[in-house]
């Protein structure tokens, strides 16, 4: 009998830092290939639920399971060698590093001659290919010698994704990929988002609505670490609670 | 056509000059000079194994110079009571070194920043207080005397200050070049990786601990062959090789000469070297010449001279 | 029986010194984040003030008074001079404080000699007391409750006062207590002469307890270290307990097993590594 396998599975996920309870008691189903959009007000605890499923920070109760597979004790680093990816809300690259080397050290990540201590790295062609191809696609390629910190935002935060594109993930985690863009980026940025591999399952944290409901197939909405409401795009948003929270009306989730 | 050559053009003459001085100065030079210089590429040998650590992994450790000690000691100890041969020294005090580091690394890893700097200086405290204390094994205060040059069965007695300077520049030599592959490597890149941002190195799928960890044990490593070698040019060891005074002096030439380079904590150890002996000829406050050199290069110079010659490199792309 | 609660006595005793020096160093630590090199100095120079006072005047207390006084301005000094912009370069202000520190090393070398040199106190404290079956030197009587009463007054301004509770704010988050109003340069200046006047407390003490002699800055300063390491960097009671822990394994250790005694300093520490690295009463 077939199983209906989740790509991403949440139940009961709950995170407390000494006496604030940032995620309280959250479960979301995402199946493979879906798009969830996350959103919810500021302090919603949407990144600390996504640090959660990368691993970053161990949790207080639930379980995390990526594909049927148990990962809640897992360590972040063997999350991503099962299919996990993930781009940070402050853009996070190797400052003094090259555009190349960013992508050739995120390329490198999951390969075990990243141990290798005697043979130089420029003699791993493949990796360099395809951090050049990478490079071609967000059109890059005469800039590949330029330092990151030196790169304007949006540029940054192309590099951001390609980082974390770079090795095909099987699960990506989004964290507002338009953070600090102007519209024009922002609009770029979505294009981008669409056109991404529809087998790749899709979780993106938004505070611009318009990208959220142009790129999900499902909105889960947070509010104060609780799962608040969740739904189609259109049903999401004309959900008169959910436009109360926005407007600070004082709502007790859970 | 020499006003045309970039500070970074300099450097590389500055390297190239350096070198032929190293090869052929010794020839030239009087004795004193060249136990200096043999000195220096002792401590240039500890002092690129700690930029490891600290330039390009970012991990500032304090306590190296207990690596350095556990590796003079071990020769020490082994060539008064056993009289072990040079090249079975040189391996038992490798051993000692990176099994140190390998029993010390979890535990100090545990912490990071400067929890992570106070915990390798205690460490390194217990390791001083172990050599102060075990008099039985390491002669305590008074320390360890009487080690002769090698006797490598060459036609070179290494009892010639030039001879010995020669096969300390070869085991320098070897050792820059091992620690320049291993930061040319994918590893190296791992370290600088790790050094930039962590948590982008865990998403991407790096066991952060494990490169940290090997990082530490090689350059415990190579610590302990500077040890090693630093015994038999010395013939002497004392406890004092682990304290804090020398701990920090490893931290001060990888500083002065520029973390991150390889060659920068190699002047820097040059620099500091010749420092202490030179100063103490013309004053007896030499310690507050040092001092006065800790607080200038931190204040003004802390990524030390390479540092120095890319901000220049920098301003006159401006300009 | 007479060897434990003679050994107890020394350890407390012992603890009683490491606290002033470690509480000084962890207060500093807790609101600055700076590893102090120099907080060795601050004993060493307290004790050597501490030992001209007395030399000249005679009078103990006078010399604890000046000591202290001469320390808290010096640290202020130091930390307004040197300290007061390199906030979170750990490397650099350890580099400063070294150089700090053998600068006043050396002073100390030039200004008062290369021998060791004892604080006389006053002839009652110079004696024993008789407690029970055991006599117990009075000096030592007199460290352990000096530190007590300082760790009790200084425990009651951190929790009770208006100003203590700034003080644990800004150890807590330095940027916020900026933005509520709470003057953080003056709290930082503050708590690093308070951090000096211990040490220099400390100091004046131990030149009496064990003799004061170039080199002392450096050869305490580790177990300051290991004190802060055990009790949890930023804790005025972790500093207690961990001194209290390390006066007594030390003791007991030389005392025991003499040859692996300052390496059974490690064994407590390594305990809290592996278990609780930021200490028993850290933060974070």
């Amino acid at each position: 009998m077939a199983t209906n396998r989740f790509a991403l599975e949440c139940h009961g996920l709950s995170k407390r830092f000494a006496g604030l309870e940032a995620v309280k008691n959250v479960t979301l189903q995402i199946a493979p290939g879906e798009r969830r959009g996350i959103i919810g007000p500021n302090g919603a605890g949407k990144t600390t639920l996504f640090r959660l499923i990368s691993g970053e920070f161990p949790v207080t109760s639930g379980t995390v399971r990526l594909f049927d597979q148990d990962v809640t004790r897992v360590p972040c680093h063997r999350r991503t060698h099962m299919g996990l990816g993930r781009t940070f809300q402050i853009t996070n690259l190797f400052p003094t590093m090259t555009i190349l080397d960013n992508l050739v050290v995120a390329a490198m990540g999951q390969r075990g001659m990243k141990f290798s201590m005697l043979r130089p790295l420029s003699t791993y062609r493949d990796l360099y290919q395809q951090a050049e191809q990478v490079l071609e696609n967000v059109g890059m390629t005469e800039r590949r010698g330029e330092i990151v910190k030196n790169l304007s935002h949006g540029e940054q935060r192309q590099i951001e994704i390609s980082l974390a594109l770079i090795s095909n993930p099987k699960v990506l985690l989004l964290d507002e990929p338009t953070a600090g863009l102007s519209p024009a980026e922002s609009t770029m940025m979505t294009e981008i988002l669409k056109k991404l591999d529809s087998s790749m399952t899709i979780l993106i944290i938004e505070h611009d609505m318009d990208v959220a409901f142009q790129v999900a197939d499902r909105i889960t909405v947070l509010h104060l670490g609780c799962l608040f409401a969740e739904g189609t795009p259109s049903e999401v948003r004309n959900n008169s609670r959910v436009q109360d929270i926005y407007f600070g009306a004082e709502e007790r989730p859970c | 056509m020499l006003e045309r050559l970039q500070p970074r053009g300099w450097m590389m003459v500055g390297i190239a000059v350096a070198a032929i001085f190293l090869l052929v100065g010794p020839l030239t030079l009087p004795t004193y000079v060249v136990i200096l210089l043999t000195q220096s590429l002792i401590y240039a040998i500890v002092a690129m194994s700690l930029d490891i650590l600290i330039g390009y992994t970012g991990l500032g450790s304090l306590g190296h110079a207990a690596f350095f000690a556990i590796g003079a000691y071990t020769t020490a100890i082994f060539i008064t009571r056993s009289h072990v041969s040079f090249t079975g020294t040189l391996f038992l005090s490798i051993i000692a070194a990176a099994g140190a580091s390998a029993i010390i690394g979890p535990l100090a890893l545990r912490a990071a920043g400067v929890y992570f700097l106070m915990i390798t200086l205690a460490i390194a405290m217990c390791i001083w207080g172990l050599a102060y204390r075990w008099v039985s094994l390491t002669g305590g205060d008074n320390g360890i005397t009487g080690i002769l040059r090698p006797d490598l069965g060459l036609p070179w007695t290494m009892k010639d200050p030039i001879h010995f300077y020669y096969l300390v520049l070869v085991f320098f030599l070897v050792c820059f070049i091992l620690m320049f592959l291993l930061i040319r490597s994918p590893f190296g890149k791992t370290l600088v990786g790790i050094r930039d941002s962590e948590s982008r190195m865990r998403v991407l799928g790096y066991n952060i601990f494990l490169h940290k960890y090997l990082a530490f044990v090689i350059a415990g490593a190579f610590a302990g062959v500077s040890g090693c070698l630093y015994v038999y040019y010395n013939s002497f060891v004392s406890p004092n090789e682990a304290n804090l005074g020398h701990c920090m002096e490893l931290v001060l030439m990888v500083t002065i000469g520029g973390p991150g380079t390889l060659v920068g904590p190699t002047f820097g150890a040059f620099i500091v070297v010749f420092l202490k002996n030179m100063v103490s000829v013309y004053t007896k406050r030499w310690l507050m010449v040092l001092a006065l050199v800790y607080v200038v290069t931190a204040l003004y110079a802390p990524d030390g001279i390479t540092g120095l010659l890319k901000r220049l490199q920098t301003r006159r792309k401006l300009t | 029986m007479e060897f434990w609660v003679n050994q107890t006595f020394n350890g407390l005793s012992y603890a009683a010194l490491l606290f002033l020096l470690g509480g000084g160093f962890t207060l500093i630590f807790g609101v600055m984040k700076i590893a102090n090199i120099a907080h060795g100095s601050f004993y060493l120079v307290g004790g050597y003030v501490g030992y001209t006072v007395s030399s000249l005047t005679g009078n103990f207390y006078l010399a604890l008074l000046v000591a202290c006084i001469v320390i808290t301005l010096m640290g202020m000094v130091m930390e307004r001079l040197f300290l007061h912009n390199l906030g979170g370069q750990d490397l650099r202000q350890m580099l400063i404080t070294m150089g700090i520190a053998l600068f006043l090393q050396d002073l100390c070398l030039l200004i008062w000699g290369g021998n060791p040199l004892n604080l006389s106190i006053p002839s009652y404290l110079a004696g024993s007391l008789r407690v029970g079956k055991y006599y117990l030197p009075a000096l030592r009587i007199f460290m352990i409750i000096s530190a007590a009463l300082l760790f009790a007054l200084l425990y009651w301004f951190q929790e009770k006062t208006k100003v203590g509770a700034m003080v644990r704010a800004s150890v807590d988050n330095m940027e916020m207590s900026e933005v509520l109003g709470i003057n953080v340069p003056l709290v930082t200046l503050g708590v690093f002469g308070l951090g000096a006047l211990l040490a220099g407390f400390g100091g004046v003490v131990g030149s009496a307890f064990m003799g004061i002699y170039p080199g002392l800055d450096f050869e305490l300063l580790p177990l300051a270290f290991v004190v802060v390491i055990i009790g949890g960097m930023g804790s005025l009671q972790g500093a207690l307990v961990g001194s209290i822990i390390v006066g007594l394994v030390d003791n007991f250790g030389k005392a025991l097993f003499p040859e692996l005694s300052y390496f059974t300093l490690f064994a407590p520490m390594a305990i809290i590594l592996a278990l609780r690295p930021t200490g028993l009463f850290g933060k974070g």
